[in-house]
């Protein structure tokens, strides 16, 4: 059977999932980070697959990748960064510990 | 022709003088209060010149009536109302005795009030009184005719608390207010009432209505109620006639005004203008007979053991105003039973009645301001420290002595002819009042005469001054009361009743009827009697008192209704009752509610604060909850 | 030439879930990251499979090259052996939350109706650039915003992360 646009979004809807579990679930901060850049790819995989099919002749579509791709290394960048430093007064990557702003 | 605005100088020169006593001389002139005292009196005088006038213009004027044009005052979408007066007979006769007394008493305070501190409060307010007092006999609808009543009510409270550091004063002046204002409430409801079934307020409009028979049945009948229950507050009739004893406590020129000759009247005046409506409902009128006779008997008796000077003639007065009311009623019986045509009917009833006001306004009005003479002298009411005082103040006794005879219906006295319009016409038309009126005469003859002999007569049985120290009062004070003695002899002699519709009666033709003689014989009875006991105490007042004890005892004690308003009404049904449980409403259920309110945000916010956990997890999870939600919300309902 | 793309397809797939399951469920979180890394490289192969041949390249050079690098570096520089790679509290919620995201998602792939055009497009890089530089329907300015952005965020980490 061909592979059509379903498979692809099937296929971005799997990983964005797992991506999610990950992100509600796991404790460590960098783990979390890491399953929001498997969020990422999966929009990334969903958004090339709809260009491919839908509208090729348009570029719209892979644009959009670039712009993603480019927020994904800038949010990285920072969110390690904040990570770092929280670990450095804190002693720990722990998210359930971070909760100042609790009631 | 008498222009409207005269008509309306009448009432708005006192009112002018009391702005000007509390807005420029108060603050400015505070150390010369004489000043309020001429200033009350010059607009007083002013507006009794101007009561003449309008009496000559109406005894001119065809069928005694000056047509005054109404103004517009208020419009509110259907409903207009607007003022004008009225001036007829009845009302230009009301006026002259307003006016009259007004000043004579005004001149009388001059020196009796000499040396108070609160003397310009005092004009200011016997100046709104007279005003108000003026714009309620003008009144030609009954909005302006509630707010001057109203307002007389207003000044009255002002004037019993006068001396308002005296706490009997303060409690006697807020009793007065609330008495009557529990008759003003029924009032009030029969104007709303003839509102909403007439649609005006007009005096005239109603009574055409009333007479035609569009205003009849249930609804004249209860509108009627309600503004005799308004009458019977501001005349203390039974069973709102608690507060005038009391009243007492004020200034004595304020008794001698307002509470016997004028404001007490009103009562009296409204049921004379609205004697169409009346006569055209028996249950009202018979309803305003019966409680006018029964009036007049029990607080007769209750007169006959008070020791209180001031006590006696304020339980006079209730008595007097009795007669008034039985005066009217007896004669609206008859024409509601056809015992009489109409028009002369209603005539008749307003002339006997306001005759008898006409002539007590004088005499008591010189009784009080004799009392007030005598405790000028002795510093005392109690009329069990007085005694011979006639040899130290002549003129005092020689008025008072005057007005006695005129008030037990002495021929020719003004008082006898007034009375015997009152017996006569309740004879015809309500026999058994008339059986409770004539034992009345008795007893007003002897109460007054023992007021008389204890304390003119006799030894002086004093301690405040020796005999030497007992002076007679001024001038000031004097003369009005003269002025007073000569009117109580003439007023009976004046054609006030013709004037007024009435029937005229002869000089000495009057002697001949047999009525007369039962009433004068009765007076003299009671004379006689109280000159035995009190004078020649040939019967000693003491064993009288032991022999009749329990009778003594319901008498004294004023038939326990005082107790049983203030005791039973007031303390355990209102206050432990009615009002205990509005608290109880208040604190439980009012506050409960809104503290409730409170509480329950308080505590849904302890709860609900919960989740903001400070785990970012918590909320993307929220996030996606809620996406999922949606979703589920746009496919369940497409 | 269909049944290339199907074969590759499938084992891409098989790939990018393991590894993708991998980096979650992992205890040790280096090998989570490696995991990580596996899965960019086989993103890459979709993209070519898409004939999306500079996003390929673009996803190599970006996200392996720069973020799985910083990845590990962080994570050697926070160090917690003894606590791993510990799951949460909301470990049972999440899951179903995934779950059904999942299901919500198939069933709207599947019930769609997608206008699929079957043109194969041209090799992309001068069209992207086209797109991306043209004076008319270019992106220019979003294309310099996001230069921009890019400036912003290293030199917000450098002030984040730097000795006081």
């Amino acid at each position: 059977m061909a592979v059509g646009l379903e498979h692809f979004l099937i296929l971005s809807a799997i990983l964005f999932s797992i991506g999610l579990y990950g992100a509600l679930a796991k404790r460590n901060a960098i783990v979390i980070l890491m399953s929001v850049e498997l969020m990422l790819n999966a929009v990334n995989i969903s958004l090339v697959a709809f260009w491919r099919y839908v509208a090729p002749a348009l570029m719209t579509g892979q644009v959009f990748v670039i712009f993603v791709m480019v927020l994904a290394a800038a949010e990285v960048v920072v969110g390690l960064a904040i990570i770092i430093s929280i670990y450095r007064s804190r002693e720990t990557v722990d998210v359930e510990q971070i909760d100042l702003m609790k009631w | 022709m008498m222009p409207t605005e005269v008509a309306l100088a009448i009432i708005l020169l006192p009112f002018l003088s009391f702005a000007i006593i509390s807005f420029i001389i108060r603050p400015f002139f505070n150390n010369r209060p004489q000043i309020s005292g001429y200033v009350t009196i010059a607009s007083i005088g002013t507006s009794l010149i101007l009561s003449l006038w309008a009496l000559v213009e109406v005894v001119k004027a065809p069928g005694h009536v000056l047509t005054m044009p109404d103004y517009l005052w208020l419009a509110i979408g259907d409903t207009s109302i607007h003022i004008g007066v009225t001036v007829d007979a009845l009302a230009a006769v009301m006026l002259i005795v307003v006016t009259l007394v007004s000043l004579l008493v005004q001149i009388y305070s001059q020196g009796y009030m000499h040396g108070d501190p609160g003397y310009s409060r005092y004009f200011a307010f016997m100046s709104l009184f007279t005003g108000s007092m003026l714009g309620l006999v003008l009144a030609d609808n009954l909005v302006f005719l509630y707010l001057f009543w109203e307002g007389v009510g207003l000044c009255s409270y002002l004037l019993i608390g006068f001396w308002f550091h005296k706490p009997e004063a303060a409690r006697a002046a807020t009793k007065a207010f609330l008495v009557t204002r529990l008759g003003d409430f029924g009032f009030l409801a029969a104007i709303l009432l003839l509102y909403a079934n007439t649609g005006t307020f007009d005096i005239g409009e109603l009574h055409e209505l009333a007479l035609v028979g569009t205003l009849g049945g249930a609804v004249l009948t209860w509108a009627a109620i309600g503004i005799f229950s308004g009458a019977v507050g501001k005349s203390a009739q039974f069973p709102l006639h608690t507060w005038l004893p009391d009243a007492m406590e004020g200034p004595t020129p304020v008794s001698a005004l307002i509470h016997a000759a004028t404001m007490v009247a009103a009562g009296v005046y409204l049921v004379a203008r609205m004697f169409p409506m009346f006569a055209s409902s028996t249950e009202a009128i018979t309803t305003v007979a019966i409680i006018g006779g029964f009036t007049a008997i029990f607080a007769a008796t209750i007169a006959l053991v008070m020791n209180d000077i001031k006590r006696v003639l304020a339980y006079s007065t209730i008595s007097q105003l009795g007669y008034m009311m039985l005066g009217l009623g007896a004669v609206g019986v008859a024409v509601a039973s056809g015992a009489l045509d109409l028009e002369h009917g209603l005539m008749l009833g307003v002339a006997v009645g306001i005759f008898h006001l006409f002539n007590h306004a004088f005499f008591k009005a010189l009784l009080f301001l004799g009392a007030g003479s005598v405790n000028h002298a002795t510093g005392t009411f109690d009329m069990r420290l007085m005694g011979g005082l006639r040899k130290a103040m002549p003129w005092t006794y020689a008025t008072f002595l005057i007005a006695s005879l005129s008030i037990a219906g002495i021929w020719p006295l003004a008082g006898f002819w007034s009375k015997e319009g009152i017996l006569a016409e309740s004879f015809h038309s309500v026999p058994i009042l008339f059986a409770l009126v004539l034992i009345t005469v008795f007893l007003t003859a002897f109460y007054m005469f023992r007021v008389v002999f204890m304390t003119f007569c006799g030894e002086y049985r004093g301690q405040s001054q020796d005999s030497h120290g007992l002076h007679e009062s001024p001038m000031v004070m004097i003369g009005p009361m003269v002025l007073l003695a000569i009117l109580a002899v003439v007023s009976g002699w004046l054609p006030i009743s013709e004037f007024l519709g009435g029937e005229s009666h002869s000089f000495f033709g009057a002697l001949a009827s047999p009525m007369s003689w039962a009433s004068l014989v009765l007076a003299g009875l009671g004379i006689f009697l109280a000159y035995a006991i009190y004078s020649k105490k040939w019967i000693s007042a003491e064993s009288l008192r032991r022999a009749f004890a329990p009778i003594y005892t319901l008498f004294s004690r004023k038939y326990w209704v005082d107790e049983l308003y203030e005791n039973f009404f007031v303390m355990r049904i209102l206050i432990d009752g009615l009002f205990a449980a509005f608290h109880r409403f208040d604190d439980r259920v009012i506050d409960g509610l809104v503290n409730g309110v409170a509480g329950g945000t308080v505590a849904a916010g302890r709860h609900i604060r919960r989740v903001q956990t400070g785990q970012l997890q918590l909320y993307g999870m929220a996030i996606f909850v809620g996406i999922l939600a949606i979703v589920a919300v746009f496919f369940i309902f497409g | 030439m269909e049944i290339g793309i199907t074969i590759a397809f499938w084992v891409l797939a098989a790939v990018i879930i393991g590894a993708a399951l991998a980096v979650v469920l992992l205890r040790n979180i280096f090998h989570a990251a490696i995991f990580l890394v596996l899965c960019f490289f086989t993103v890459a192969g979709i993209f070519i499979i898409l004939s999306a041949d500079f996003l390929a390249g673009a996803q190599v050079l970006i996200y392996v090259g720069a973020i799985g690098v910083l990845i590990i570096f962080a994570i050697m520089l926070t160090r917690e052996t003894q606590r791993g790679n510990p799951s949460g509290r909301l470990r049972l919620p999440a899951l179903i939350v995934g779950l059904l995201f999942l299901i919500t998602m198939v069933a709207v792939v599947v019930s769609t109706n997608w206008n699929v055009v079957a043109e194969i497009p041209e090799p992309t890089i001068s069209s992207l650039a086209q797109a991306l530089f043209s004076k008319e329907n270019g992106f220019v300015l979003a294309f310099e915003i996001a230069a921009v952005l890019l400036l912003a965020a290293i030199i917000g980490a450098i002030v984040l992360v730097r000795e006081k």
